[in-house]
């Protein structure tokens, strides 16, 4: 980040962070089955770090817990995310990122549904394809430097 | 003589032309024993320095150098003059002898006997026909040295060559490579900075040929020989570059251009550097790069990315505003400090009017780091400041907005107090006084809990500035404390409360006093309604959640004497209303009642006030309420008292333990007295309300209902084993003979376990001798006799007191600790005691809470656990080689208690030895090994030793099993090694990515939430192993 390059959007809004999941006593019951809910999705993705700011997803809004559908019985997982400006050209960046988190974090049974918010960015429709598209998916990955980026929004932020 | 002389001959000639280098030494130590003097050895080197043969000169030279370096200290003037000349003169000859000739040179720089002169024409001629950075390493470090001992001793002399020395310096230095000869160099700049040499026109040279090293890259080769290290440089130069102003012209541009930089290290050199330039620097310096400097600087907080920079780049605006502040004003000139805030205040204070957005933060940063550095800097900001964001708290009507607002004041008011240093001194936010208090108190009136906690801060805050808040402020600030004490139930809000009751207090204890204590204690006090049967379920738990408010606010207000005065009879109050039951008070109550008693104890004034309080009021109550307790028995009334039960005893007990460690040594050895009067001579003399029968007889065996009465003995613990150790236990003998005669026969858990505690409590304190070893003894005997004879009823108890005592005698190194810990490792092997035996290790190697620690004034010698620990670790190899195999497991156990309590220094050098054994015990079926031996693997697994990774195979084998154990905990904890096994060398780890990261998909789909997030943080861990942005 030097002095040369200008951010798209310098000073965006910030929301606040949700606190820790609360712990509850059957968390810590052995016996109980905790199924996989919304709440569980959204602390996945929750903490992926913006490619541009040193926010996350969480802070800028991008993500938010009433965007996160899933079905632990019928395997399902869908997530809306909302980039902070509709020109934003980070929006498939950001879609990769929360796509691979998830892929990485849940397990092989669910299918993963990640698209922009309805109305939120001016080329949402060519976005969600390339999301939805699993080789496209894939073929990204294997491209070192859009990797690295991804991994670098994935990695836990040290000081 | 005559066979000195062709004894220095025959040394000249083998050190010359026989080459052996051993023979300088010899000549060295000849002339230093007188054998023979300097002007002989020169004589006799007469022929090898006027040989034609460049390389026998050279020889010649060597051996009068070295002989010089060791007896440089007695030469006389007249000598090192001439020896001077000679050498500047051998300067100019050929290549190959300037190696000797400069060692030859610096023998002399150090001579006392230099005459005056010599060290202008020895650097004259060393500038003049040496070039330094054409010479080998260890002669450039050798010129080096020589400026520096000549700087040392003859600086007038060196000034005097004016700027003739720094212009000789610079051309010397001008090119070095090597850091060690680099941090010579930056040693003699700074010297030549420090200590006035006249720069002339080098200034810039000067600058220029150090600057050039700046920011310092530096990684000190593997295991770093010379032992110089990045900062070490890093600190060197910048005190040369910030050391004068004189440099100011120059260093400032490279700054700005430095920070523009992608280099974090870079960065961050940058901002410290001119963190420590500007404290040197007058305005007049710098004004001219004023505004880049500010450019670049809000650039860095305003898109900063790491933590560390933003925080140099702040100290960086605070020392750039200190600087302008003591900048002296003259009339023609505009006012830089005023200048420079207009500055900060246009590009950041419009930020601040946009409490949604990121800058908000970065900007009031800014403005709070110039406002911390002087009055009149914390005057001009907050008066630009302060008024709009006070306007925009009442104007807006979010919550996050106005709690972001608020929070902004609040740093405001922290920043300003650090730069006030004057007491006394009116506060710089004496004009928003009334704006400031009447937005704290709508803040506290909001119904929104995170404003009231900020509120709450920001209370504490204006509290502690001078004049801030009126009588009247703190009468309304303490009202509005009890409404929230009483109605929020958020567990945030009341902590924030409790610590704010805390700090008013301190400063205000009057009003506390008069309105906080009567209130809550009678909100304590009150009956939970129970008008109707449906609302008590519902309203019980919130007024059990206001009493225990309403105790913590009580022990955190009691710092002052007088408070504590007024808490201590309303806690007190509880717990005998609690005793007879007149007002319902749970256990869960009466156990936080002593808890805060406990805490006033710990943070009150140790002045004979408190002191008698708690010595003449509090303890002699407490024993009384629990005496009356255990001998009212169950069927005289309905009610039974809390203080028969297990957790209040102990919590009452440690009430007594703090107050006689802590306060007042001579009534605390009262208070010992008596109460070991009451326990042995049944003297109740001093417990008030007394109605108590005259045969108590409380370490007596009895009958019946005896436990209530036994357990007391708790109590005697709290007193007598926390006695400072200046403070003699009275009765000490009566009272360990009857405690080991309890410990040994009663069968009530708390009884004998208090007696044994207490037993080994006083054993730890005892004065070495003969009736200390005899005691032990006969306890041993004891003690051994019960445990061998299986068919005895009390081979727990003296199981208890066995380890307590070797607890004790441990931790004090007496001898005979060995005897008690050897019959521990024998019981082992026992198939009825083993596994207690094996958790026993657990307790000698922890602090334990109540006795045996250095809050109780116990002898406990450092690194116990070490010395326990290298003392028995080949006994617990060889017992477990040598176990049957269904004994191993307490082996195990016991190692990997012990293991688990080292300091981990300690464990990572022992681990190679032991890890075939932690290892052996993963695969130990118990899950209690399993789940220790993996809590004491992971934090070395943070930074692991060599002989871990050798083994990584089995250990990535192990844990792989485990992470599907039944057991949730092993699960977890097992995933939590998985994932710090993420970040050892890459190289490591690579070839078991791909099996960890299959192994680790199956935990994504447990049933236990908590164990998928463990698997979710390891499995994104090993993701990034070798992967391009990953590790």
């Amino acid at each position: 980040m030097s002095g040369g390059t200008r951010l798209e959007n310098a000073n965006p809004v910030i929301f606040q962070r949700s606190g820790e999941r609360l712990l509850t006593a059957s968390d810590e019951d052995e016996d109980v089955h905790d199924p996989i809910d919304d709440r569980e999705i959204f602390d996945l993705i929750r903490a992926i770090n913006d490619p541009e700011h040193p926010l996350s997803l969480e802070e800028l809004n991008v993500v938010e817990q009433v965007r996160v559908k899933v079905n632990d019985a019928e395997n399902t997982v869908g997530v809306e995310f909302t980039p902070t400006i509709p020109h934003c050209s980070m929006a498939t960046l950001i879609g990769l990122s929360i796509k691979v988190k998830l892929l990485r974090s849940l397990p092989a049974r669910f299918k993963i549904d990640v698209h922009i918010t309805p109305g939120t960015h001016a080329s949402e429709e060519a976005v969600n394809k390339q999301l939805a598209d699993k080789e496209r998916v894939a073929a990204a990955l294997e491209n070192s430097s859009l990797l690295e980026v991804v991994n670098q929004c994935l990695t836990n932020r040290s000081i | 003589m005559a066979a000195d002389s062709s004894l220095l001959q025959s040394l000249v000639e083998e050190f010359v032309s026989g080459l052996q280098d051993s023979k300088a030494k010899d000549a060295a130590t000849a002339v230093k024993d007188g054998q023979f003097t300097v002007l002989q050895l020169v004589e006799a080197l007469g022929l090898s320095l006027t040989s034609t043969q460049p390389h026998t000169r050279a020889r010649g030279v060597q051996l009068l150098s070295e002989v010089l370096q060791e007896c440089y200290g007695n030469l006389t003037q007249r000598e090192v003059e001439v020896l001077i000349a000679f050498y500047e003169n051998r300067l100019k000859d050929h290549y190959v002898i300037t190696p000797s000739v400069l060692q030859g040179l610096r023998a002399l720089t150090k001579c006392t006997a230099l005459p005056p002169g010599s060290a202008v024409s020895m650097l004259r001629s060393l500038f003049q026909d040496v070039h330094v950075q054409s010479l080998m390493l260890a002669e450039r470090s050798c010129v080096y040295s020589m400026l520096i001992n000549l700087m040392e001793t003859r600086e007038a002399e060196l000034k005097g060559l004016g700027s003739d020395f720094v212009f000789g310096f610079v051309q010397s230095m001008d090119g070095e490579r090597d850091p060690r000869n680099l941090l010579l160099a930056f040693q003699i700049a700074n010297l030549i900075i420090q200590r006035g040499y006249n720069l002339g026109k080098f200034a810039e040279e000067l600058f220029e040929v150090t600057s050039c090293y700046f920011p310092i890259d530096f990684t000190p080769p593997p295991n770093d020989p010379h032992g110089i290290t990045k900062e070490e440089l890093i600190e060197t130069l910048r005190s040369v570059l910030a050391g004068t102003p004189k440099f100011a012209e120059f260093l400032l541009p490279l700054i700005i251009e430095k920070l523009d930089s992608d280099v974090q290290s870079a960065k961050l050199d940058s901002l410290q550097t001119l963190t420590a330039c500007v404290s040197q620097y007058e305005h007049k310096d710098f004004a001219e790069f004023l505004e880049g400097l500010w450019t670049s600087l809000r650039r860095e907080v305003f898109q900063t990315s790491s933590e560390r920079v933003e925080s140099a780049g702040l100290a960086a605006v605070t020392a750039l505003t200190s600087c302008l502040s003591r900048a002296v004003l003259s009339s023609d000139s505009e006012d830089s400090l005023s200048t420079f805030l207009d500055l900060v205040l246009t590009d950041c204070k419009h930020h601040l009017c946009e409490p949604d957005l990121k800058l908000v933060w970065p900007s009031a940063k800014l403005l709070q780091a110039a406002c911390s550095a002087s009055t009149r800097a914390s005057h001009i900001v907050t008066a630009a400041v302060m008024p709009s964001l006070l306007e925009q708290y009442s104007n807006r009507t979010q919550c996050s907005q106005r709690r972001t607002l608020l929070e902004v004041v609040l740093k405001f008011i922290q920043a300003v107090k650090t730069s006030q240093s004057l007491e006394n001194e009116e506060s710089v936010f004496i004009d928003f006084r009334a704006s400031l208090c009447s937005t704290v108190f709508s803040a506290l009136s909001e119904n929104n809990s995170s404003l009231q906690v900020t509120a709450t801060s920001l209370l504490t805050s204006l509290s502690q500035q001078t004049g801030l808040l009126l009588d009247s402020d703190i009468d309304l600030a303490v009202d509005h404390l009890i409404r929230l004490l009483l109605t929020e139930s958020d567990d945030k809000v009341s902590l924030a409360v409790v610590e704010c009751a805390g700090a008013l207090a301190e400063l205000h204890p009057t009003v506390f006093i008069t309105k906080l204590i009567p209130r809550l204690k009678a909100e304590m006090f009150a009956e939970p309604m129970d008008q109707d049967d449906n609302r008590k379920s519902s309203e019980q738990p919130s007024h059990h959640a206001v009493r225990q408010r309403c105790l913590s606010v009580l022990a955190a207000v009691s710092i002052k004497p007088s408070v504590v005065k007024e808490t201590t009879p309303v806690l007190l109050d509880v717990l005998s209303s609690a005793h007879t039951g007149s007002v319902g008070f749970s256990v869960d109550e009466v156990v936080m009642t002593c808890r805060s008693l406990q805490r006033i104890a710990e943070q009150v004034q140790d002045i004979e006030e408190t002191g008698r309080c708690f010595h003449e009021t509090i303890i002699p109550q407490l024993l009384s309420l629990a005496l009356q307790a255990a001998l009212q028995g169950e069927e005289s009334s309905g009610h039974r008292s809390p203080l028969v039960e297990e957790v209040v005893l102990s919590a009452v007990a440690s009430v007594i333990s703090t107050s006689c460690s802590r306060l007042q040594p001579q009534l605390a050895a009262q208070t010992a007295k008596r109460t070991v009067a009451l326990f042995l001579d049944d003297d109740v003399s001093f417990l008030p309300d007394n109605s108590f029968p005259s045969h108590i007889q409380l370490l007596k065996k009895q009958q019946g209902e005896s436990w209530r009465q036994s357990q007391l003995v708790c109590l005697l613990m709290g007193c007598v084993c926390s006695l400072p150790r200046s403070v003699e236990v009275p009765q000490a003998d009566e009272l360990l003979s009857q405690l080991e005669e309890m410990s040994c026969s009663c069968s009530h858990t708390l009884s004998y376990t208090s007696a044994a505690k207490c037993f080994a409590g006083l054993v730890n304190k005892r004065s070495q001798g003969d009736s200390l070893d005899s005691l032990i003894q006969r306890m041993m005997k004891r003690v051994c006799g019960e445990l061998d004879s299986t068919s005895s009823p009390v081979r727990t108890q003296a199981f208890t007191l066995m380890i307590w005592v070797a607890k004790a005698l441990l931790l004090r190194y007496h001898p005979l600790s060995t005897s008690l810990t050897d019959k521990l490792f024998t019981l082992l092997d026992n198939s009825d005691l083993g596994a207690m035996a094996a958790d026993g290790f657990s307790l000698l190697m922890s602090d334990s809470a109540d006795i045996l620690n250095r809050g109780c004034h116990a002898d406990v010698r450092i690194m116990y656990r070490q010395r326990f620990f290298s003392e028995n670790s080949p006994k617990l190899v060889q017992g477990f080689n040598a176990a049957e195999p269904e004994k191993k497991s307490n082996y195990l156990k016991a190692l990997s208690n012990i293991v688990n309590k080292l300091p981990k220094q300690v464990q990572i050098t022992e681990l190679p030895a032991l890890l075939s054994l932690l290892l052996e015990a993963l695969s130990c079926p118990d899950q209690g090994v399993q789940l220790s031996t993996l809590s004491c693997l992971e934090p070395v697994l943070i930074d692991p030793p060599p002989a871990l990774i050798q083994q990584l195979e089995a250990l990535v084998n192990r844990l792989q099993t485990l992470i599907c154990s039944p057991a949730m905990s092993v699960r977890i904890a097992s995933l939590r090694c998985l994932h710090a096994l993420s970040h050892f060398p890459t190289h490591e780890i690579l070839p078991f990515r791909a099996r960890v990261l299959r192994a680790l998909g199956r935990p994504l789909d447990d049933k236990k939430r908590l164990v998928r997030s463990e698997a979710v943080q390891a499995r994104g861990e090993w993701f990034l192993v070798g992967s391009p942005g990953g590790r």
